[in-house]
């Protein structure tokens, strides 16, 4: 057993152990302190017979006379099996719900592998979240990875669960202008969380207990007064789960992870604490490519029926779009669903930014047989109008109502109608596609036929509600 | 072949002891799975060496071994409608190696060994050649003929040649240099990657490579042998304009480097391109296409080197005699993965933790770029065209790597995430965007474009800068305090932006604009300014000149193709007759109460 007692530093989360030998980068580490903590760590660095050493649980209780370090000669991985569904696990994948230990089919490193890209499949399955707002405007496909961008305060817990309670695939149509029926199926969340709090944990719990989707969900939880960097195996513990239940157990697994800004944190804290030149705002200079190596695991694999889709939670500080954090997310994901402090502040959830969010595989999961026909020239529609309404408004604010022309006013009411009726819904109102876009085309009526220029006449005529009187 | 020891490891970087006889930048074998790396810095006999793979498991002891030769490309036929990573592994034989993730240690030839080309000399016995001459020819697929030279620094008399099917690797021709020696040649050559490939001549570039988008091609142009940059935030736009680059630019062949980005927009390109038509050769797009996919969750090395091997493969083109097109998405991911290895090396960073070399880098890669006279005695030319994508952080245009790209490049597409808000596509800053080529490519389409069509992007572009200017005052009074002639121009400038700048990148009548078509929308545009300001002269009310009905079918003149330019000269005459009128009548529907 290669036991070392030759700890010669130990800096906020580092030990650097002395005389090693055979030590692997990225070995697994057990640490035992001398008032008898114990904590996992792995090797970030080794420099002939000295190896740098990350403790996951922290150093309290460690000095470097008293801790012992045993290296076990493999990196961290995951026992994965299908029956972690319905269990719940701590940030480093051991069951804490009083349940057994899992009995893994097999034992995977979490830092997976890449995915080929030549043997990724496009994806281009649409994903009925029930939420308008972004079924309609910005909806999310099969195997994307598309987070939402928050601030503290605002309910982007609430709008993970349902996405997570509702979210269904499906079932392709023949007919075009039919929207397919809900597919029922193998359909798993796995869900992890990194540096939240207990609360929002229990809230999470109980959204998916009370709704019985606990059964097919998957939890990792660290919370706030966990360990911070144990933080940053977790999200890859989960997404090693979700691996092998999409490819192997083919499921179509939704991983949601939050709150990615306190992982960043961790790997902040781990890189000042080796002293690294840091990036902008302190964040090491390999954030963008750390963060790359979590969010690349979504996707499809051609031949294989699973896939990942990702719903990545950040709150923003200051709920500023270009902090490091957010800008180097949104270079990677495919879109971002953006939550608005001002409409939640006007009591309308979900919140959601309908200008600045974006799904950049939009076009690929929408129209004839995987929604409906008419969902791309309408939604492009319902953006253009509720853009132009926005401005009146603004234009109103500064020249007063009675400048605007009456076209102007038609527009400045659709964009309340549309805030009101379209973006808002209730925390648990599930709407099918057809239904939101229904409410798009009586929300459409209420402008003036000839500015409906984005639609194709055919669609509008078969899909336009009669006006009354 | 020298073995050393691993001493150290950090990351993708390794640093090995016992390498006495190995050089910078020599290709090794690291551990006892063979992982590929490159020798970066030397300091006695230790060598710190990046690695191309993810280096866990790795620790001291573990055997490094050189190959003593720096890492390098294969170049032959067979590189075309292939997908490569970034140290130009076949991306389908890895697959077929291990599955649809990349596991570790994993070789495969760049070139098939297997399969059989006919060569088609081009040279007799008895004929005497030097570096750079074709001597022979391979039909790669319908669209390219690979032309298979001698190569560079090589010279002498063809002593034998063998037509008929061969693989890469058979020797097709024989040639006795002038100290008696005789060379074997394939059809394949090896080039190391960082060293630029020779060349007779740089030229100077002076046509524009059309890509089909009208605000690059009519505001922005770039020419055959140029160097362009497109910075902008998440979300502007920089793939789709990249792509759109790849696909319609009237290259003979395009190299496609995603340099750390998404996955799946490799994915994209690979299921779309074989299927999409290439508007020039009526084939798919794919025959012409080279790929280099290297995505950011794969090694940070091998995406520092993904550059290297891309515009390699492109010069080797380019000494064929084509005209290439590199495109780079995105070198700001390559300028990430330099500043992680400078970080391990524990190098003395510059700004924002870059290393100090970045800008010396970036300047000698894209000087890469441009249109030579080709070595061989034909005196062919051809170019490789750079267009390189930068994300800024936050959109930062004062960020190290813009700046620094900035001074080597002649022109600059800046996108903006406002217009795309907008949903103005492609959004394309036309105040802050440049072209240094203007002038270059003036005279060719005095030629063959029509002699207008400078004056009119110029005054366009006056009109839209004037129009910066008046939306000021609009928004801080109104529209009403404009005088007429400037509502014109602001209707003109709307126009110029709706009708002309915006460009859907994925309906097809509308995604590639021919330089006839673009001069002939940019001519109706105007044209009907210079009426309105006629119409006005004579009284007419500006919102009849606004409403004229001719207004919808220019609105949706971009969707005309270039077999209705006649359609062009309907709209003009129709422009005519509904504001001026005819020589005799004035319609009543423009003048109608525009007495007052």
């Amino acid at each position: 057993m290669r036991e070392y007692m030759t700890t010669r530093e130990i800096v906020g989360p580092l030990l650097l152990i002395d005389s090693v030998v055979d030590v692997t980068y990225g070995e697994l580490v057990e640490l035992e302190y001398p008032d008898g903590t114990r904590s996992l760590g792995n090797v970030l660095e080794v420099n002939g017979s000295v190896a740098l050493v990350q403790a996951f649980e922290g150093t309290r209780g460690s000095n470097p006379a008293g801790t012992k370090a045993k290296f076990l000669g493999r990196p961290l991985e995951l026992g994965v099996s299908r029956d972690m569904l319905g269990r719940v696990f701590d940030g480093l994948g051991r069951p804490i719900d009083g349940g057994p230990e899992i009995i893994p089919e097999k034992r995977l490193p979490i830092h997976g592998s890449p995915i080929n890209p030549t043997a990724r499949d496009f994806p281009d399955d649409f994903i009925q979240t029930g939420i308008s707002a972004i079924d309609g405007l910005n909806p999310l496909v099969r195997g994307q990875k598309l987070p939402i961008f928050s601030g503290s305060g605002l309910p982007h817990n609430e709008l993970a669960a349902q996405i997570a309670r509702q979210s269904a695939v499906l079932v392709r149509s023949d007919r075009p202008d039919v929207v397919g029926e809900k597919m029922e199926g193998e359909f798993a969340v796995v869900f992890a969380a990194m540096g939240i709090t207990f609360e929002d944990a229990e809230f999470f719990k109980n959204e998916f207990r009370t709704t019985s989707a606990i059964e097919r969900a998957v939890l990792f939880l660290n919370l706030a007064d966990d360990p911070a960097v144990e933080r940053i195996a977790t999200p890859r513990m989960a997404l090693t789960a979700a691996e092998h239940l999409a490819y192997e157990c083919d499921m179509h697994v939704l991983v949601i992870l939050t709150d990615m800004t306190y992982y960043c944190e961790a790997l902040r804290e781990v890189s000042a604490a080796r002293k690294e030149v840091p990036g902008r705002r302190g964040y090491p200079g390999y954030l963008y490519t750390d963060l790359a190596t979590i969010y690349e695991r979504a996707g499809r694999i051609k031949g294989k029926h699973g896939s990942i889709t990702q719903v990545p939670i950040l709150s923003m500080p200051d709920d500023d779009k270009t902090h490091p954090i957010p800008d180097l997310t949104g270079y990677i994901t495919e879109g971002q669903i953006i939550l608005d402090r001002n409409l939640h502040r006007r009591g309308i959830y979900p919140p959601v930014a309908v200008l600045p969010s974006l799904s950049r595989l939009k076009q690929k999961g929408i129209g004839p047989g995987k929604t409906r026909e008419d969902h791309a020239d309408l939604s492009n529609q319902l953006f253009g109008a509720y853009a132009r309404g926005l401005q009146a408004k603004e234009l109103a604010v500064i020249l007063g109502e009675a400048a605007l022309s009456e076209t102007d006013k038609a527009f400045v009411a659709f964009a309340d109608a549309f805030e009101d009726r379209f973006i808002r819904q209730g925390k648990h109102e599930e709407r099918s596609v057809a239904e939101t876009l229904s409410i798009g085309w009586e929300l459409a009526a209420l402008l003036p036929r000839s500015e409906l220029k984005r639609i194709k006449d055919e669609y509008v005529e078969k899909y336009l509600p009669s006006q009354e009187g | 072949m020298e073995q050393g020891r691993i001493i150290k490891v950090a990351g993708p970087l390794v640093v090995a002891e016992g390498l006495v006889e190995s050089k910078m930048y020599d290709l090794v074998r690291v551990g006892d799975e063979g992982l590929m790396g490159e020798i970066i810095e030397m300091r006695g006999d230790r060598a710190s060496i990046q690695v191309y793979e993810e280096t866990e498991g790795l620790g001291p002891g573990d055997p490094v071994v050189s190959t003593g030769a720096p890492l390098s490309v294969e170049l032959g036929p067979g590189m075309l409608e292939q997908v490569y990573d970034g140290v130009q592994r076949p991306l389908d034989v890895l697959q077929a190696q291990a599955g649809a993730f990349i596991a570790r240690g994993l070789s495969a030839p760049a070139l098939d060994r297997e399969r059989l080309w006919a060569f088609e000399p081009r040279v007799k016995p008895g004929d005497a050649v030097a570096g750079g001459d074709v001597i022979g020819v391979v039909q790669e697929n319908v669209v390219i003929e690979h032309r298979i030279m001698v190569p560079p620094g090589l010279a002498g008399e063809i002593v034998e040649v063998r037509e008929g099917e061969h693989t890469v690797t058979d020797v097709v021709a024989r040639l006795r240099a002038a100290d008696g020696t005789v060379h074997d040649l394939t059809m394949m050559q090896v080039w190391p990657v960082r060293v630029p490939r020779p060349y007779r001549e740089k030229v100077s570039a002076a046509e524009p490579l059309v890509t089909g988008t009208r605000v690059i091609d009519t505001f922005f142009p770039v020419v055959k042998g140029g160097v362009a940059c497109i910075p902008g935030p998440f979300g502007a736009g920089k793939t789709v304009t990249q792509h759109q680059i790849a696909k319609w630019s009237n290259a003979e062949i395009v190299v496609f480097i995603g340099c750390g980005e998404r996955g799946n927009e490799m994915t994209d390109v690979l299921m779309e391109f074989p299927e999409l038509t290439d508007p020039y050769s009526g084939q798919p797009l794919m025959k012409r296409t080279v790929l280099v996919a290297n995505t950011s969750n794969m090694p940070v090395a091998a995406r520092e080197a993904s550059v290297y091997t891309g515009i390699t493969m492109a010069e080797y083109f380019r000494d064929m005699g084509y005209n290439v097109v590199l495109q780079a998405d995105s070198t700001s991911r390559w300028a990430e993965a330099m500043r992680e290895i400078s970080g391990r090396l524990e190098e003395m960073p510059g700004d924002e933790g870059f290393p100090a070399y970045l800008g010396t880098r970036l300047a000698s890669f894209y000087e890469r770029a441009g249109k030579v006279r080709a070595l061989g005695s034909d005196g062919r030319e051809g170019s490789v065209t750079v267009v390189g994508s930068v994300s800024p952080p936050g959109g930062d245009l004062s960020e190290p790597v813009v700046q620094n790209t900035l001074r080597v490049v002649k022109v600059f597409w800046a996108l903006q995430d406002q217009l795309a808000f907008q949903r103005h596509f492609p959004a394309i800053d036309w105040l802050t965007s440049y072209s240094l080529y203007l002038d270059k490519v003036t005279p060719f389409w005095a030629e063959r474009v029509s002699p207008e069509f400078r004056a009119r992007r110029d005054e366009a572009m006056a009109i839209l800068q004037r129009e910066a200017e008046l939306a000021e005052i609009v928004r801080l009074v109104g529209v009403e305090a404009l005088s007429p002639e400037e509502r014109v121009l602001m209707e003109t400038a709307k126009s110029i932006r709706e009708d002309f700048l915006q460009q859907n990148a994925f309906r097809d009548d509308d995604q590639f604009s021919s330089l006839a078509e673009q001069d002939a929308l940019l001519r109706v545009i105007l044209l009907f300014r210079d009426k309105a300001l006629e119409a006005l002269s004579r009284g007419a009310s500006l919102e009849a000149i606004f409403s004229a009905p001719v207004r919808e079918r220019i609105a949706r003149a971009k969707y005309l193709s270039a077999e209705d330019l006649a359609e062009f000269e309907a709209i003009a005459s129709e422009i005519e007759t509904q504001l001026v009128g005819g020589e005799e009548e004035e319609p009543a529907s423009v003048y109608a109460g525009g007495e007052r």
